[in-house]
Order: structure tokens, then sequence, then C-alpha cells
């Protein structure tokens, strides 16, 4: 225990006398969540669009400043031809434009069939049915109101659950938690093995009569210090900065996080054992935690339309499920009843990377 | 001195090569990436798992309920008379959307014309949630409209809007194909991810190993050692990003409709940029750990603020500055435009401006900070 202890110490003074990493350590978590929380948002406003309008009627000039004056778009081009289009298209300046053509009104008016069209820039294929569908919305709504008067029918009443104001931070500060615990834990302690082999001093450390599971709790202690305190600093700021009360159980929240930072610091260290240098540590690490990590786990994309051996593949990333559960118990305020599935997957990947972790380490001391 | 600047460029090679591991990182992860990720994006959104609470149970609720079905968004998972029941669906994921029909639907739309119907969804995506509304609000309109024409046939101003059709036109994309939008952005991505890390980690490499005391103490020129740096990196970049090229093209069938001349002459600008970022991060930095933490940090920002998952423009006004002075913004939105779209260099020339310009201004600080540490 006392070997432990003199241990931790020492990598402790390794990780503190680095001032320059510590700095991106910290800095890192607290920048990434306020830029995300507070810049990201997959919210369409302000859509710079053209209108290429041929029927010039009151009508159709009406509908055009209802358009404009929806916070949703903004007419940038007012367009004399078809052929414009494709050139603004092309410029990436606008993102959509409204067609009415000749005729539009009188056909309406007869109640003859009148087409609108909205080209949309199918290249970015999200925000084009975004917009289309916020368009229509717009136009129908517009048209709906001046031709059925005193018509109401059914209306909906909606209710957003969990997040009223459709804000971008609830979906993303649990993204960007599971993001940043993961890879800053898997990067650090994927260095710190390799990097003793590259210098040499691990053949030092291996002669000596510490026992190989010491050595690997010593280097991964201060590096679950300092992950604890990077969460603490991102649970802070998304309460106080960016208004995003736990609404579950804190120390429920804190156990996972515990669980999810240890796996992540042995992934760490099963790719530093199994690796010769530190560049090759860092390019698995990095290369191969981010973008699968960012596309696989839900946080971007909805996992339910993925195919299904990419669904295996996120399954198997832990921080998919530690998305899940932050999001129920931050963002939903659920507790174990519905997340302890998730808490199982969690502990059993961390049982099977400490064994392999074990395991790989002693081969390598024969 | 083109002498010394082509020994020290082959002394780079024979050093890249003997590494096969980064070999393979180089060429390899990035295929397989492209090859596997596009596949998950799909925002696609059908099959809205919703709830119906009927408290009416009548033909008029039956029918809408049959429309919401009919269109294809919504997929009926649960048809019950409690709320309470339904929410604890949404609490476990089970379900998106709640539609709560009341008591005396039917006798007080057909009685006042006029009924409100309650829609609770679950908005901790907020898009997803948007978007189901929408859907939900055109299916009720288009419900309203046939409600009105059966109980007044004679309802002139509803056959009027009736006539009213909306075409879409997803103009560059017709065979709305999602990989389109996504996978030229990824490779604009993946060779700034590679280019970046390479130079970053390499002179770093050095300081750690303590080669680069040797190089410092030699004749060679500063000016060369940082163009034997980049120049061996710059062509590995070029080549991951020509074997990434081909698997947009031979993989996902996305056909290239700018000229490759174009394209070629963009990445080159763009990488020389990059590379250069790489080279002041290792500059600043002592050890590969710090080196590839500040590179992290950069990227994480990069690629979130590239436009390439949200939208530039929706971002608040300060972040959209963030947006503008980063690279992978203009380097994801060129390979678009001009592989997607043919644009012309005119189109792209604030691309070239700024990366041209964010290029001269890492490499010369690089250069010039270099000499101070040595």
């Amino acid at each position: 225990m006392k070997q432990l202890i003199t241990f931790v110490k020492k990598e402790f003074w390794h990780v503190l006398r680095d001032k320059r990493t510590l700095l991106v350590l910290f800095g890192m978590p607290v920048i990434q969540v306020l830029l995300f929380g507070f810049a990201l948002s997959t919210e369409v406003k302000n859509t710079k669009i053209g209108v290429l309008d041929q029927d010039k009627t009151q009508n159709s000039i009406e509908l055009v400043s209802k358009v404009a004056a929806n916070q949703y778009f903004e007419i940038n081009k007012d367009l004399k031809s078809i052929n414009e289009a494709e050139n603004a298209f092309k410029g990436g300046k606008i993102k959509m434009i409204l067609v009415i053509p000749q005729k539009f009104s009188e056909n309406l008016i007869e109640g003859k069939k009148a087409q609108l069209q909205l080209i949309t820039d199918g290249t970015d294929l999200n925000m084009a049915n975004q917009i289309y569908n916020f368009m229509s919305n717009i136009i129908m709504d517009f048209y709906g109101q001046q031709t059925l008067q005193k018509i109401s029918g059914v209306q909906p009443e909606i209710r957003m659950l969990y997040n009223p104001q459709l804000k971008g931070a609830p979906n993303f500060v649990p993204g960007v938690m599971a993001l940043i615990l993961l890879i800053i834990c898997v990067l650090m302690t994927a260095i710190a093995i390799v990097r003793e082999k590259e210098m040499g001093t691990m053949e030092v450390l291996l002669v000596s009569p510490m026992k190989p599971y010491i050595i690997i709790l010593a280097k991964a202690i201060p590096y679950f210090i300092l992950s604890m305190i990077i969460l603490i600093s991102i649970l802070i700021l998304s309460v106080s900065v960016l208004n995003l009360p736990i609404k579950g159980n804190v120390f429920l929240l804190f156990g996972v996080s515990i669980i999810f930072i240890i796996t992540n610091l042995l992934l760490g260290i099963v790719i530093s054992i199994v690796t010769e240098s530190q560049q090759t540590a860092m390019l698995i690490a990095l290369v191969g935690t981010m973008l699968p990590t960012l596309m696989l786990s839900g946080f971007m994309f909805p996992v339910e339309n993925m195919p299904v051996p990419l669904q295996i593949i996120g399954n198997a990333i832990p921080a998919k499920w530690y998305y899940e559960i932050v999001k129920n118990i931050m963002i939903k305020g659920t507790g174990l009843e519905v997340i302890w599935k998730h808490v199982l997957v969690l502990v059993g990947m961390m049982m099977v990377l400490f064994v392999i972790a074990v395991k790989k380490f002693k081969i390598r001391l024969e | 001195m083109f002498r010394t600047l082509s020994i020290l460029i082959k002394k780079e090679f024979l050093q890249i090569f003997r590494n096969k591991s980064i070999l393979a990182i180089i060429f390899v992860m990035p295929v397989i990436q492209l090859v596997i990720l596009p596949l998950a994006a799909n925002y696609e959104i059908k099959d809205i798992k919703i709830a119906v609470v009927d408290h009416d149970k009548s033909t008029e609720s039956r029918e809408l309920i049959r429309k919401i079905t009919a269109s294809g968004y919504f997929k009926i998972m649960d048809y019950g008379e409690n709320y309470n029941d339904a929410y604890l669906e949404v609490e476990k994921d089970k379900i998106d959307l709640i539609l709560e029909i009341p008591n005396n639907f039917e006798k007080d739309l057909v009685r006042e014309n006029n009924e409100k119907v309650l829609i609770a969804i679950n908005a901790i995506n907020g898009t997803k949630a948007g978007l189901s509304a929408s859907y939900l609000g055109q299916i009720l309109q288009n419900y309203n409209q046939q409600v009105q024409l059966e109980m007044n046939p004679e309802l002139e101003s509803a056959k009027k809007i009736s006539g009213l059709e909306i075409i879409p036109n997803f103009w560059f994309n017709e065979n709305y194909n999602y990989r389109l939008s996504l996978v030229p952005g990824i490779l604009a991505f993946l060779v700034t991810l590679i280019g970046g890390y390479l130079t970053a980690l390499n002179i770093v490499e050095e300081k750690e190993i303590g080669t680069i005391e040797q190089i410092n103490v030699s004749p060679i020129k500063k000016r060369d050692f940082i163009l034997g740096k980049l120049i061996p990196f710059w062509i590995l970049s070029m080549v991951a990003f020509t074997i990434g090229l081909l698997v947009t093209i031979f993989v996902y069938k996305i056909q290239m409709q700018g000229s490759f001349l174009l394209l070629y002459a963009f990445i080159s600008v763009y990488l020389i940029a990059i590379l250069g970022m790489g080279l002041l991060a290792s500059v600043y930095s002592d050890t590969q750990q710090q080196s590839m933490f500040m590179v992290f940090f950069f990227m994480m920002i990069f690629i979130l603020m590239s436009g390439l998952f949200t939208p530039t423009q929706s971002m608040t006004d300060w972040a959209k500055y963030i947006a503008y002075l980063n690279p992978v913004t203009y380097g994801v939105d060129g390979v678009r435009l001009i592989m997607l779209k043919d644009s012309s260099f005119m189109d792209l020339l604030p691309h070239f401006g700024f990366i041209t310009l964010l290029g001269i201004v890492v490499i010369t600080w690089a250069v010039l900070r270099y000499q101070k540490t040595s």
C-alpha cells in the first residue's frame, strides 16, 4: 500500500510538472462545453434564400413578404431567371429558391392546380429537408389563413417534453461530456505506458519488485483524479452557465461517470500495452475513437436509421451507453429503473478491459 | 540548396517507411472510416414511434389515426387510454411522441368545428422534435381540409387551397442520397486530421528523442529543415486524399461534377495550410503528448464548427466568426462545391484566399518561432 502511494505521488508529479498539458486538459473541456453548448444548434434560422417571382401579383408579393418576415428565412436574392439560380447555388450563397410561376395566383383563385416550386441545395440534404418543411408550412399557413377564415378544425397543442425551447444544449452537452471524457481518458493512459517503453524507463520498472497491477494502478490513479475534476467542472458549467440543471440523482450520475472513466482509462492502458510507440498509440486512440464515437453513438445521427452492422459496432462503444445514461439522468431525471441495462453493459465492458489489461501486461513481464 | 533539401526529404521518407504501423494508419484507417462511417449518416426522420391515447374511440378519431399511419412517418407502437402510461414509455425511450385525443373529440368537431389534441414530443433532440411536430401539423391540416369539405361540400375556399401544390426539387442530388452530402465533407476532414497530426507529431518526436539537437548544430538552413518536413507529409497527405477520393467515387458512386485539376489545386493549397498548423503546434510543444492534446483540442473545435454536422448559419454571431476562421469550414465546403456542384475557381475565390493567407501566416510563424527556440 505504501509502495502504491509513493508511486502514485511520483506519477502525479510527472503530470503536474507539465503545465502546458495541464492547461489543455482543463481548458479543453471548459472551452468546448461553452462553445458547443452555446454555439451549436441544428436549428434552422436566418437561412439565405432566393426568390424567383414570375407571377408578380399582389398575392405573390404578399406571399414573399410573409416569407421574408419569418425568422427562419432571409431573402438574399431576387432572381430574374432560373439560370441565375444555378450560379447562386454554386457560390454556396443561398440554400433554397422559391419559384412562383406565371399565373400562379390566377390558377389558385380559379381553383385550378396551382404549383409552387421549392428548389433546395441537395448537397446538404438534412438542411434541405428541414427548410423544405419549414417553408411549406409557412406557405400552407399563409393560404390557410387567407382562404379558410373561421375554419379551425383540429388544432394541435404541442408540448415539447424536457426541452421546451428546442435548444441544442440538452442534446449536445451529454454528447460532448461523453466525447471529452472518452478522449481525454483514453489519450492520457494510452501514452502513459508506451512512453515509458519508448524512453526505456519501463525496463527499470519491470525489474523492480513492484507488482504489475500496482504499476497499472499507479499510472491510472492520477489520471482518474484529473478526470473527476474535469467531470465536475463540466457539470458546474452546464448547470451555471448553460442553465441545464441536473434533474436526476447527482450521486447516481457520479457513480456511473466513475464507471465510464475507469472503462476509458483501461481502454487507454490496453492500447498502450499493445503498441510500441507513442505515435501509434496516439493515432489509434485518436483516429480510432473520435470520429466513430461522434458518428455512431447516436449523438449526431439517429441510431435507428443506421444499418444493423453499424448499430452493432455502435453498441461496442462505451460512450454510446454513457451518453444515453447522461441524457436520462441529467435531462429527463430518470433513475436506475430506466438505465440499469446501460449501467450493466458499461460494467461488463470495464471488466473485460480489465482482464485484457492484466493478462497482456503479465505476458510482457515474462 | 536543393541537394540538402532532397537529402532531407529522402531521410524523412526512409523514416516514415520504416514505421509500418504509422503507414497502415495513414492509408488504411481513412479508407475504413470513409467506407463505414457515412453509412451511419442518415438524418432522415421516419418511423417516429408514437403512442396514441384515444379517449374518444370514435369514427373521427380513428380516421385521424389512420391518416397519421398512412403518412409513412409515424409508427404507432402503443394505443391506450392513459397519458401517464404513455409518458413512462417516453422516459424509457420506447416512444418519441404522444398524441392524446380528448373525450368528445368527434362531437366537438362536428358541433363547434374546433377541437384541440395534445401532442407531447420528446424534445431532447430539438431537430427531430421540430420535424415531428411539423409532419404532424401537415397531416392535421390535411385532415382538417378533408373534414371541412365533408361537412360543407359547397365551401369554395376549401377547394381552392386544395389546388395548391408545392413541388420539392433537390438540385445536385436528385436521387436524394444522404451519403452524397456527407462523404466529400468527411473526406476533407480525414485528410485534415491525418495531415495535421503527422506534422504535429513529427518534429516533436525529434525533440523528444534528441535528434533535433543534431540538426540544429548542423549547417542545415531553417528553411530547408521546415521544407524538408513539410514536403514528405504533403505528398503522403495527397496520396491519402487520392485514395479517399477513389473510395468516394467508386464505393459511394459519387460522380465528380467539377474539374479534378481545380480540386487538386484546392487540396494542395489547403494541405499546405493544415500541415503548417501542425508544424506550429509541433514547434510550441516539448512532448508528443502536449502536441497531440493541442491538435486534438483544435480538431475537435474545427470539426464541430465546420458546418459538416450542424449548419453554420444557425450558430450564434460570435460562433459564426469562429466558423469563418476555421480552415476546416473552407476545406469541407470547397471539396463539396467542386465535387458536387462543379463550382468554378471564381466561386471558390474566398476559399482560396483564406487558405493561402492562413498557410503563409502559420508557416512564417512556425519558422520564426522555431529559430528562437534553437
